[in-house]
């Protein structure tokens, strides 16, 4: 199963080919993968219904203990059904809506390199495998935001995308390490085995503020929620997908995977109900300033994030099937809406809903669709959105603390909510005909086929609710709970608080869309106080980083050559000198048994030294330098090592050859450094070359650790077929390290190749410094 | 200012440089057993084309070099390096476990190790020629 997931980054490389071969058809064709995992996923809920687990194990790194460990339960059952059945829909409706696009291409390959992220992501079981799937879909996030690459706006919002998000990784990485110390355990259905050892565990508070702000940033909960609405500068296929039912909800998975083990705990409980709610409201108050129907649609997916989380806060058994039957519901008819409103910016030309009207005897069945999953979005019977909204109103009333604030603000967000889903179902359709910049017609097939699959089962599941309930929902509340749950879905709970709650709002809310425009025109008078919200605060900090990475590149970057060798070598001393002078005594354990030929050699090899550095002329010290590396090889050979002899003679030979081109390119030989840096030179270069020699003769005298040496002389032929140990250790033992070091050369070889080749034409102005820079 | 010209190291050039690639072919593959290997016999390759480019110049080695860019050849020694490290991973042993086959009918062993060296080969010598190279054309430009 790990291959069948892992191939799609297989077939995410070859979309170009499949381009080739299937031209504009290559989106269907690819929607076949998705569509296969899903039909696996759907093969394997019985099982996963009858409350088993499954569990795919593969090794990774066998010697660190890692594995590659998939866990099928219901809550990853239901997220792993909505990332490949939407997903087989997306591209379905990508292939018409970027029918003809140049980019189809990248599209394609970015959107499936995510979904195959998305699914990793929510079947992974060990921490790392979690984390490595969770920052790989915030970079196909970002790459399928930024789509429409030369457009500013899209480059600015896909950079904050990740920027928020991945900063929110890093807070994640480091509560996951912590929780993975803490469980003594790196797989989370080993942790959520231990809840009250995690819950009683002195790093519960930092690992949890860890945990929370790396799925808040992701599932952008107040106060970054911002990054979310900007990201519809994206394409409204990867808006319907990542940004309503898959990526935004990941860290809704988190938390709801989290919540057996770290669940229940006052701090839990208060911050995420309290953040929850207000996310709820500030989405749902932040929408109906807007016009442009995929704002709104966003605003409101941001409501509905806040409602998971702060159904998860809440805790109770009745609020966690609250929470997967929202969380579904939501998908569904959040995927119609964004899909619908894709099919009327691509008939119509535009965005804003004011500019559309009349459109329902152009496009019927777009109209038909969306008042379908206007209606479940508006929580109106029969639909499933009303069966989830029920559910979050009776679990709101259950809620212990700060129990007033939250139903407030759950039952404004409500009404917000029932007006954002009337502007988006009855303005685009209703009303008097108006002028679109293009002429409408019904949209293709293709697009049509999954907006209205997603409203169909929105109304199936509402009219039939135990379709969902029975399997699906009870085997996902019982993972989030962590104990057996009975899901027992209906349309009419009887007439109590929660009906009533639902009828008023619905009454207000239509209010509140029948005078939009002048509540519209009201809330403008906020917009001074709204454009200093979060988003000024992230603003602000990313003009922080700028400023100081300026500064500190201009102290630290300056472009001399002597300052960079410096400083490393400062460095370089600081740290070796710390070790051996104050955590080792260093060892003086000389014995002088020299050879006459080696005090030669060793001679010569100080007196190139010494001429290198007096000489006056350039040449001068390359040879001087050069006779220094023929010396060292010679000690190779005396000391019967001939391979390092010889490479060591090769290096020498083509460093003089590279040195001599590089000559010719220098300006004339002077001195610019005064008498007072000279000295410090010297210093510095005496102490580093003082240290170096002491730490040899110390190193030589101490073995705290039997040679490995031996080891690899004696099963260098009988392991590795090999004589030469010197070659074994290059290309077996050590293979890895070679494969970095021919990596590093490469990277040598094309920076010399950049530097001197594409070279920007230089600026009058910073004339000055290149020539320093050449000098050095 | 690297001037191609003199008879003597022009017809040098000519005779050294195949005996020295024959060389660092022969130390590539023996290396295993005996002094050489891939760095080695890169280095020695390097330095053959380096002869070369400094007895005819810039142009007339990329002619011998037909239609290869040294960037290219680095790229394969990579590829292959990557390569040798996946076989192992197919009989079930970690990544870049040594694995070794016997070709019948002739004494030599086909190993990964033996691809990986090659691939150390083609790097070393892609990086240099590209180094040097790179550092004579642009010699070339400015005069």
């Amino acid at each position: 199963m790990q291959f069948a997931v892992l191939s799609g980054f297989l077939l995410a490389a070859l979309a170009p080919l499949f381009h080739r071969w299937f031209g504009e058809r290559a989106s269907f064709v690819l929607a076949a993968f998705p569509a296969a995992l899903a039909l696996w996923f759907l093969s394997q809920l019985p099982a996963v219904m009858a409350g088993e687990t499954l569990v795919l194990t593969m090794a990774w790194v066998p010697s660190l203990g890692m594995s590659l460990t998939f866990v099928v339960d219901g809550l990853s059952m239901l997220f792993a059904l909505l990332v490949t059945g939407i997903g087989t829909f997306v591209l379905i409706y990508a292939g018409g809506y970027l029918r003809g696009h140049p980019d189809l291409v990248r599209f394609h390959l970015a959107i499936l390199a995510f979904m195959v992220s998305m699914l990793g992501l929510v079947l992974a079981d060990g921490l790392f495998t979690l984390f490595v799937f969770w920052e790989l879909t915030s970079i196909t996030s970002y790459l399928l935001i930024g789509f429409n690459h030369t457009d500013l706006e899209a480059r600015k919002s896909a950079r904050q995308g990740l920027f928020v998000t991945v900063a929110g990784g890093l807070a994640l990485m480091a509560g996951l390490a912590m929780l993975g110390v803490a469980g003594g355990s790196w797989s989370l259905s080993e942790l959520n085995a231990m809840g009250d050892v995690l819950r009683e565990h002195d790093l519960y508070t930092p690992l949890l503020v860890c945990l929370l702000l790396g799925a808040f940033t992701k599932s952008a909960q107040f106060p970054f929620h911002f990054w979310l609405p900007n990201a519809m500068a994206a394409p409204t296929p990867v808006s319907a997908y990542l940004h309503s039912a898959t990526m935004v909800k990941a860290g809704i998975y988190l938390l709801a995977r989290l919540q057996p083990s770290l669940g229940g705990t006052e701090m839990w409980t208060v911050t995420l109900s309290v953040v929850g709610a207000l996310t709820m409201f500030t989405g749902a108050f932040l929408a109906i300033r807007h016009t442009n129907i995929k704002k709104l649609l966003a605003y409101s997916t941001i409501m509905a994030l806040g409602t998971l989380t702060m159904l998860l806060g809440i805790g109770t058994e009745g609020a966690m099937i609250a929470f997967v039957t929202f969380l579904l519901a939501h998908s569904l008819y959040k995927g119609a809406l964004f899909m619908v409103a894709g099919i009327l910016d691509h008939e119509t030309g535009t965005k804003d809903v004011t500019a559309m009207g009349g459109l329902r005897v152009l496009m019927p069945v777009t109209a038909a669709v969306a008042m379908v999953a206007a209606l479940s979005l508006a929580g109106v019977p029969p639909l499933f959105g009303f069966i989830g909204k029920e559910l979050m109103f009776e679990s709101v009333l259950e809620t212990g603390a700060w129990r007033w604030l939250v139903v407030l603000l759950a039952f404004s967000a409500a009404i917000l909510t029932i007006a954002v889903a009337a502007i988006i179902a009855l303005r685009p359709f209703f009303g008097q005909r108006r002028q679109t910049p293009r002429v409408a017609h019904e949209a293709p097939a293709s697009m049509l086929l999954g907006p209205a699959v997603l409203a169909t089962l929105s109304l199936l599941f509402g009219l039939m609710p135990s379709l969902a309930s029975s399997g699906l929902l009870t085997a996902a509340a019982s993972a989030v709970v962590g104990a057996p749950v009975e899901v027992k879905l209906s349309l009419w709970h009887g007439i109590n608080l929660p009906l009533l709650m639902s009828l008023v709002s619905l009454a207000l809310g239509y209010l509140l869309f029948k005078r939009w425009d002048r509540v519209r025109a009201r809330l403008a008078r906020l917009d001074p106080l709204i454009s200093r919200g979060p988003e000024s605060g992230y603003d602000a900090f990313m003009d922080g980083v700028v400023v100081v990475s300026e500064w500190q590149t201009r102290i630290l970057q300056n472009g001399y050559m002597r300052n960079y060798i410096l400083v490393m070598i400062v460095t370089l001393i600081a740290l070796v000198g710390n070790s051996l002078l104050l955590r080792h005594s260093p060892q003086l354990a000389l014995s002088l048994d020299v050879q006459f030929h080696e005090a030669v050699v060793v001679g010569t090899m100080v007196l190139g030294a010494l001429f290198a550095t007096i000489s006056r002329s350039r040449l001068g010290a390359v040879v001087s330098v050069g006779i220094m590396g023929f010396s060292i090889a010679l000690t190779f050979i005396l000391f019967s090592a001939p391979d390092l002899g010889i490479t060591q003679l090769l290096v020498e030979t083509l460093t003089v050859i590279l040195l001599v081109l590089v000559l010719f390119r220098l300006p004339r030989f002077s001195s610019l450094s005064t008498p007072i840096e000279r000295v410090r030179d010297v210093a510095v270069a005496g102490t580093l070359g003082g240290l170096v020699t002491l730490l040899v003769l110390t190193s030589w005298s101490i073995d705290q650790f039997v040679p490995i040496s031996d080891y690899m002389i004696a099963n260098s032929a009988p392991l590795a077929h090999g004589r030469n140990i010197v070659n074994v250790i290059l290309v077996d033992y050590r293979a890895l390290d070679t494969l970095g070091e021919i990596f590093v050369l490469a990277l040598a070889a094309i920076g010399v190749f950049a530097m001197l080749k594409l070279r920007a034409p230089e600026k009058p102005k910073k004339s000055v410094p290149a020539k320093e820079n050449a000098d050095g | 200012m690297v001037k191609s010209g003199t008879i003597i190291l022009n017809t040098a050039a000519r005779l050294l440089m195949p005996l020295q690639l024959l060389f660092s072919i022969f130390l590539l593959l023996r290396g295993h057993d005996e002094p050489g290997g891939g760095f080695i016999a890169g280095l020695v390759a390097a330095g053959a084309f380096t002869l070369y480019l400094f007895a005819f110049g810039v142009s007339a080695t990329k002619e011998v070099l037909r239609m290869i860019d040294p960037r290219d050849l680095i790229g394969m020694g990579l590829l292959l390096g990557m390569i040798s490290v996946v076989p192992a991973w197919f009989v079930g042993q970690p990544f870049l476990t040594a694995q070794w086959w016997e070709i019948p009918g002739i004494d030599f062993k086909a190993s990964t190790p033996l691809i990986f060296d090659i691939g150390v080969y083609l790097a070393v010598l892609g990086a240099v020629l590209t180094m040097v190279m790179t550092l004579m054309e642009v010699d070339k430009d400015e005069p």
